[in-house]
């Protein structure tokens, strides 16, 4: 029997204060998400439970208990506070998919510190971006990123410590310091800080179409939404080894990567590997993982590598599967009832909505290719794109708007409230996506309502992209998009006018997509450069990249009356 | 064969890793498995062995496990370039 039983039931007199009974929250009361997913199920009998499997690609694995997991994050939230790192601080995590990551994530919370995880593959363009505006004063890192920190500290003013997971003390330079968790004497008791539903805890930066990368601010009161969906959509049952495939340098890596499941109890493996098929079946296998949740562009490589390979592995102890990032194709659902005789179940949901909001569940038929309904408390519709009043007519596409309310909605974009007061419209939230809603009552996602590019699950900003090929000696125009991928749905492609005296070629093209890639991260490469005369421009001089979109993915180009005669 | 692991690794060390990082890219050490070369980033190391040695990898060669050592890449280059 799943969690949730019937969906259609749950619909009836839906209220959060389910969730927050089943978490013995009252109205007012003390939530800190570290507090929860650590101290509070050593208090529910768990303290020998084993909640952390960890292993590399070198195949090294350490397991941790939740008692562990409860004295680590003391640990560390002590250690940052004698650093003098204050609640409310924000406290960027730039770390590879190490212990170090998940433990401190929930250290910094319980001291009361905002998170702000930040994908390790992030150049130091991009890592300047999110760390400037935010105000970070702290800095969780690697030995191998740290060069990249080095690179923009001396404009980053704020940024007073940056701390080495593995560092060599021959080496440290200004304001780095050593915290070797390993040889920290445990800290066994600490006073968790009083959060409450509002007090900030996690700060996730996502890019838009326009400007510079946003950073979506939430509050501990989140965890209501994240418990419960994770109970009711990943079906997370007692006895459960869970693995989710996403870096928590995203929103699914921390909302289902880290509280989800530990508010939940639940045991969860990591594998801080890159991908490759055989790897990640035999992880599955040896840990006898039950529930996954993984990505479109995961299954589709795992789809070219076919059946045979999967024959090669035990995959018997999986039981629910869920996807998330970007839509999940239907062949892709039909292909892992053939592989895994379990139907990949599809996810919708943003960094701003902090949980799914639109999803498939267990029990409930699923349409292949479809996102699936809303969940039970949260009210959507399709909105008319002009208008913003809702489409009632069965199948009409428009933009998807939710009735803003739910506990992990996003409450602010970091020092940037007029962009967040522009995403609401007539009394909806306007997630910027476009889809359509069947007769029975099941969404049907048709693509963005802007230019931003989602790469293999991520969303990367087009501007970002320009501004950073601007940044190249040779460049003296630029655009970007999105163009069609059969395995991350779209790549980024970049046309590029150059500056005189200097000549298009393959060689000058990879110099331009490692320039990007280091500057900016590896999904906002460039993975092909057209190199053109001229780029196509509104007669206020700004570039119609819909017009080269449009003639990238073969689409009608609509309305050019404003473009620029040459 | 040998000229053309060198030359990769070459290419890996310069490329991949940061100033002061430290670990050792050896001819068998896993790139894409081992952190090293994301597959995203797989796609410039892919370009520069097309620039260089003047071939064309198929989509349908240019796995993640084809890309998981420089001794691996060698072996790929190799086979395209004697095509």
């Amino acid at each position: 029997m799943s969690n949730i039983g019937s969906y259609g039931e749950r619909l009836n007199d839906f209220d959060w204060s389910l969730s927050e009974q089943e978490l013995d929250y009252n109205k007012g009361d003390v939530i800190n998400i570290g507090w929860y997913c650590t101290d509070r199920n050593c208090e529910q009998g768990l303290a020998e439970k084993t909640a952390f499997i960890w292993e590399n690609a070198a195949g090294d694995e350490r397991t941790y208990t939740f008692d562990d997991m409860r004295v680590l994050t003391n640990t560390i939230a002590s250690y940052l506070k004698e650093l003098g790192l204050e609640p409310g601080d924000r406290i960027c995590l730039f770390l590879d998919r190490v212990p170090e990551l998940y433990l401190s994530f929930l250290g910094i919370l319980k001291m009361g510190g905002i998170a702000q995880p930040l994908f390790s593959a992030f150049g130091d363009e991009s890592l300047h971006q999110r760390l400037g505006p935010a105000g970070t004063s702290a800095i969780f890192t690697q030995r191998k990123h740290v060069a990249k920190i080095r690179k923009i500290r001396d404009s980053l003013p704020d940024l007073k410590h940056i701390i080495v997971v593995d560092g060599d003390p021959e080496k440290l330079r200004e304001r780095e310091v050593i915290f070797d968790l390993d040889s920290t004497p445990r800290v066994e008791e600490f006073d968790v800080h009083p959060s409450t539903a509002e007090t900030p805890s996690v700060l996730h930066y996502t890019s838009g179409t326009t400007g510079q990368p946003k950073g979506a601010l939430h509050v501990h009161y989140s965890l209501i939404s994240q418990y419960l969906s994770a109970r009711w959509v990943l079906d997370l049952q007692p006895d459960d080894i869970y693995w989710c495939n996403a870096d928590p340098g995203w929103v699914t890596g921390t909302s289902y990567g880290i509280i989800g499941p530990w508010a939940n109890g639940i045991t969860q493996a990591v594998l801080d590997s890159g991908f490759q098929t055989e790897r990640w079946y035999k992880f599955i296998e040896k840990h006898r993982i039950t529930v996954w949740y993984s990505a479109p562009t995961a299954i589709r490589l795992l789809m070219r590598e076919g059946l045979d390979t999967v024959s090669k592995f035990d995959l018997s102890s999986l039981r629910h599967l869920c996807s998330v990032g970007e839509p999940l194709n239907a062949e892709a659902v039909h292909w892992s009832m053939e592989a895994y005789g379990l139907a990949f179940h599809d996810t919708y949901w943003q960094t701003e909505t902090g949980s799914m909001v639109i999803t498939n569940y267990p029990g409930m038929p699923i349409k292949a290719g479809s996102m699936g309904k809303p969940f039970p408390g949260i009210e959507a519709t399709i909105l008319d794109p002009d208008t913003f009043e809702p489409l009632n007519e069965t199948g009409s596409v428009g933009v998807i708007g939710l009735k803003p309310g739910w506990p992990s909605m996003f409450r602010t974009y970091w020092n940037n409230q007029e962009v967040y007061d522009s995403k609401f419209i007539n009394g909806w939230y306007v997630c910027g996506d476009r889809a359509s809603i069947d007769a029975d009552g099941y969404y049907w996602f048709q693509g963005r309502d802007d230019d931003t590019i989602n790469t293999g699950g991520h969303l990367v900003g087009p501007f970002e992209i320009e501004s950073a090929l601007l940044e190249h000696d040779s460049v003296a125009e630029s655009a970007a998009i999105g163009k069609p991928d059969e395995v991350n749905m779209e790549v980024v492609k970049a046309f590029v006018a150059l500056k005189p005296g200097f000549e298009a070629g393959p060689d000058l093209e990879l110099e331009i997509m490692n320039f990007v890639r280091k500057r900016l991260s590896p999904l906002a490469m460039p993975q092909e450069i057209e190199f053109v005369d001229s780029l196509p421009k509104t007669r206020s001089g700004k570039i119609m990249r819909r017009l080269l979109r449009a003639q990238e993915w073969g689409e009608p180009i609509g309305d050019i009356s404003s473009l620029e005669n040459d | 064969m040998e000229d053309i692991k060198e030359t990769v690794l070459e290419y890996v060390q310069d490329e991949y890793l940061e100033e002061d990082d430290d670990r050792e890219v050896e001819m068998d050490t896993p790139l894409i498995s081992g952190g090293i070369v994301d597959s995203f980033s797989m796609v410039s190391l892919k370009r520069f062995l097309e620039n260089k040695y003047g071939i064309q990898i198929p989509d349908s060669d240019a796995t993640p496990e084809a890309f998981d050592s420089v001794e691996k890449i060698a072996v790929l280059v190799e086979r395209f370039l004697d095509a």
